[in-house]
């Protein structure tokens, strides 16, 4: 378990300063596919070299199951990391790297040699253990890289977007694999990525960060179905946002007035809202259309884009704004709506969500 | 297309025939100028300094027609002045030991201090490499003389070291340093120390530091890092500079005249000796085949020791 407790990191000073992390506090459970995931500078890369010991925090605390993390140099973290770069040692062979960190450690020449074939089978590198990285492809170098980080059984692996150098099949095989790795291995993966598909597949749990802060903690379904707040559901995935009223609201339900004067129970982030003006968010596929006269909110169709799985509705709404209805393609289902066509957009209880701010 | 298709052969692998004596031609053409070069300025002069170590010494300077092995035999042993018996030259040999020890010795300084020099202006910001490479530069363009006087200046009876020595009341009688080993390897080392920071920053320039996180990541302390990772990479620029450093020291003739007197005499001085006051061209020359020779040999050596512990890495 690695507790973060409000860890805040400011590069520079003065007029120049600027803060990296601003008092993040997370706690990563064990065995944990935990995802730290934003857009580039929001933080996620510092907050991972913190844990690797590559930067010193201004303020904060890091603690592995107890233990003060921050005291120690990298080189003495239970903690290896997947860089971004790979950064194989280009001198050494594939199975030299992998046996690298056992080596440092002090293990007995066998020792380092069963573990060293024991990854290249792990990752399925066995016949190239005697090239140079040089001589490797981009796919096959990430996996020697994971294989050089799991090889001294980290109590923790940190991987700083591996995947974002591989084309996009190879990912795609990757994220399985890593997933497989971290289950077989039983490590504690965190993993920081500004890829919300690659963060909603492989994760756990997911924290997503802006600005240097966490902005939402949560397994990928929570993430994707109930974002508190706007940024998160901007974030990941496509949003509908609306402005309504919140009427009431106990615990999670509440009660909302849509510009539409059409009244529904939405959801809300435990504490926190108040009623008032809100926004409601409200996801493409979660939504769905209606004979004018019915649904919640009327509109006139704008455009039908076809996406082969699916298909987009654009709806400009009477009370103002656009609306999108994403709906799955059957092959017995044929539409008959056409840009112009008076329609209503409808959703079910519960469905929206309403945002923190 | 068929017609085309039985054409006889033979007149376009006669055109091709033509076409290669041309390009043989051509080529040869434009490798005549550095030919030329290599044959008058490199090979030329090296085949008469050849020629030199077989004759007889003029009575003035200068070589007389005359063939002798004389001049080889003077290379390594000496006839006793009375006795008349063969012995080991032990002045030559002393000069030669001389020679290659304070060059292995600077070249090693070079290393100690040029690597965490050039290591330091590796890792500055890349606006402020240039400057401190500027400071490494400057030196090079003041003559060699010039700053030879310079060490003189710093390490004489009466100078600056000393001088501050004694103000400090450390000592109470200046350190002789002139006219010793030190002063050659001092002067020998300021003067050579660019050509080892320069091809050492050169590699590490290149060097991707994130293996640097990569080897502490992997429990590798500051020490197992710079002998695992970062030596073995920059390797490279430390054998080039390790030659560049090291050729030039064993023919030095400015440095250990200003700084050794006649007293600690290298290689390049006895050769000129022996062109000058010692009218013995032949000797002359056959010391300078020497010097060649034990260049090219340490090289060997060098690079083939280099080479097999790279070889040992894979094994």
């Amino acid at each position: 378990m690695i507790e973060i407790d409000r860890v805040t990191k400011v590069f520079g000073s003065g007029n120049a300063a600027f803060r990296a992390l601003d008092t993040v506090s997370v706690t990563i459970r064990q065995n944990e596919f935990f995802t730290l995931l934003g857009p580039s500078g929001c933080g996620k890369t510092t907050l991972l070299r913190v844990m690797a010991g590559f930067v010193d925090p201004t303020e904060g605390a890091v603690t592995l199951e107890g233990q003060d993390l921050l005291r120690l140099a990298p080189y003495e973290r239970p903690v290896n990391t997947v860089f971004q770069s790979y950064a194989l040692f280009p001198h050494m062979t594939v199975a030299e790297n992998i046996g690298f960190g056992l080596e440092m450690q002090g293990k007995p020449k066998s020792e380092v040699r069963r573990t060293v074939s024991d990854m290249l089978e792990l990752v399925r590198m066995s016949e190239l253990a005697d090239r140079r990285t040089s001589e490797i492809s981009g796919g096959q170098q990430q996996r020697v890289a994971l294989a050089r980080a799991l090889a001294p059984r980290p109590r923790v692996l940190l991987l700083d977007e591996p995947l974002s150098a591989l084309d996009f099949k190879l990912r795609k095989d990757m994220q399985l694999e890593l997933k497989r790795l971290q289950s077989e291995t039983g490590i504690t993966f965190v993993f920081v990525t500004h890829d919300q598909e690659e963060a909603l597949t492989m994760s756990d749990r997911i924290a997503v960060m802006n600005g240097g802060a966490i902005r939402q903690i949560g397994s990928p379904r929570d993430i994707y179905d109930h974002p508190a707040e706007r940024f998160v559901a901007d974030f990941i995935g496509d949003t509908n946002f609306l402005e309504a009223e919140l009427l009431r609201v106990a615990g999670e339900e509440a009660e909302i007035r849509l510009a539409s004067g059409a009244e529904v129970a939405a959801r809300a982030a435990a504490g926190g809202a108040q009623a008032g003006p809100v926004t409601v968010a409200v996801r493409p596929e979660h939504a769905d259309l209606a004979p004018e006269g019915e649904g919640l909110l009327p509109g006139r169709l704008d455009d039908v884009v076809y996406f082969g799985t699916d298909t987009h509705f654009h709806i400009a709404l009477d009370a103002g704004g656009r609306f999108v209805v994403r709906r799955q393609n059957q092959p017995e289902r044929t539409e008959t709506r056409a840009p112009g066509d008076r329609v209503a957009v409808r959703f079910g209880a519960g469905v929206g969500q309403v945002l923190r701010d | 297309m068929a017609e085309t298709a039985s054409v006889p052969p033979a007149p376009p692998r006669d055109l091709a025939a033509a076409r290669r004596r041309e390009e043989r031609r051509t080529r040869a053409l434009l490798l005549a100028p550095a030919m030329a070069i290599l044959i008058f300025a490199a090979s030329g002069p090296l085949l008469i300094v050849l020629a030199y170590s077989f004759l007889t010494p003029g009575d003035y300077g200068g070589v007389v027609w005359e063939f002798s092995l004389k001049a080889w035999f003077n290379v390594f042993a000496e006839r006793d002045f009375f006795t008349g018996e063969i012995e080991l030259a032990d002045a030559h040999l002393s000069i030669f030991w001389r020679s290659i020890k304070l060059s292995l010795m600077t070249t090693a300084l070079c290393l100690l201090i040029g690597f965490p020099t050039a290591y330091f202006i590796a890792t500055r910001r890349r606006e402020t490499r240039d400057f401190w490479m500027l400071l490494i530069i400057i030196p090079f363009w003041t003559n060699l003389l010039i700053r030879t006087f310079a060490i003189m200046e710093l390490i004489r009876n009466e100078g600056t070291v000393n001088s501050f020595l004694i103000w400090a009341g450390l000592i109470d009688s200046p350190i002789q340093m002139m006219f010793t080993e030190f002063a050659l390897l001092v002067g020998m080392a300021y003067v050579y120390l660019p050509l080892m920071i320069l091809p050492v920053y050169a590699s590490l320039e290149r060097f991707d530091f994130r293996l640097v996180e990569a080897g502490y990541d992997l429990y590798a302390g500051r020490w197992q890092v710079l002998r695992r990772i970062i030596l073995p990479i920059s390797k490279p620029g430390v054998v080039a500079g390790s030659i560049l450093v090291f050729v030039p020291c064993l023919g030095a003739y400015v440095t250990p005249r200003v700084l050794g007197g006649g007293k600690q005499m290298m290689l390049g001085n006895f050769i000129e000796l022996q062109f000058g006051q010692g009218r013995n061209w032949p000797l002359g020359a056959a010391l300078a085949l020497a010097l060649l020779v034990i260049v090219m040999v340490a090289l060997m050596v060098y690079v083939r020791a280099v080479g097999r512990e790279e070889g040992g890495q894979h094994g």
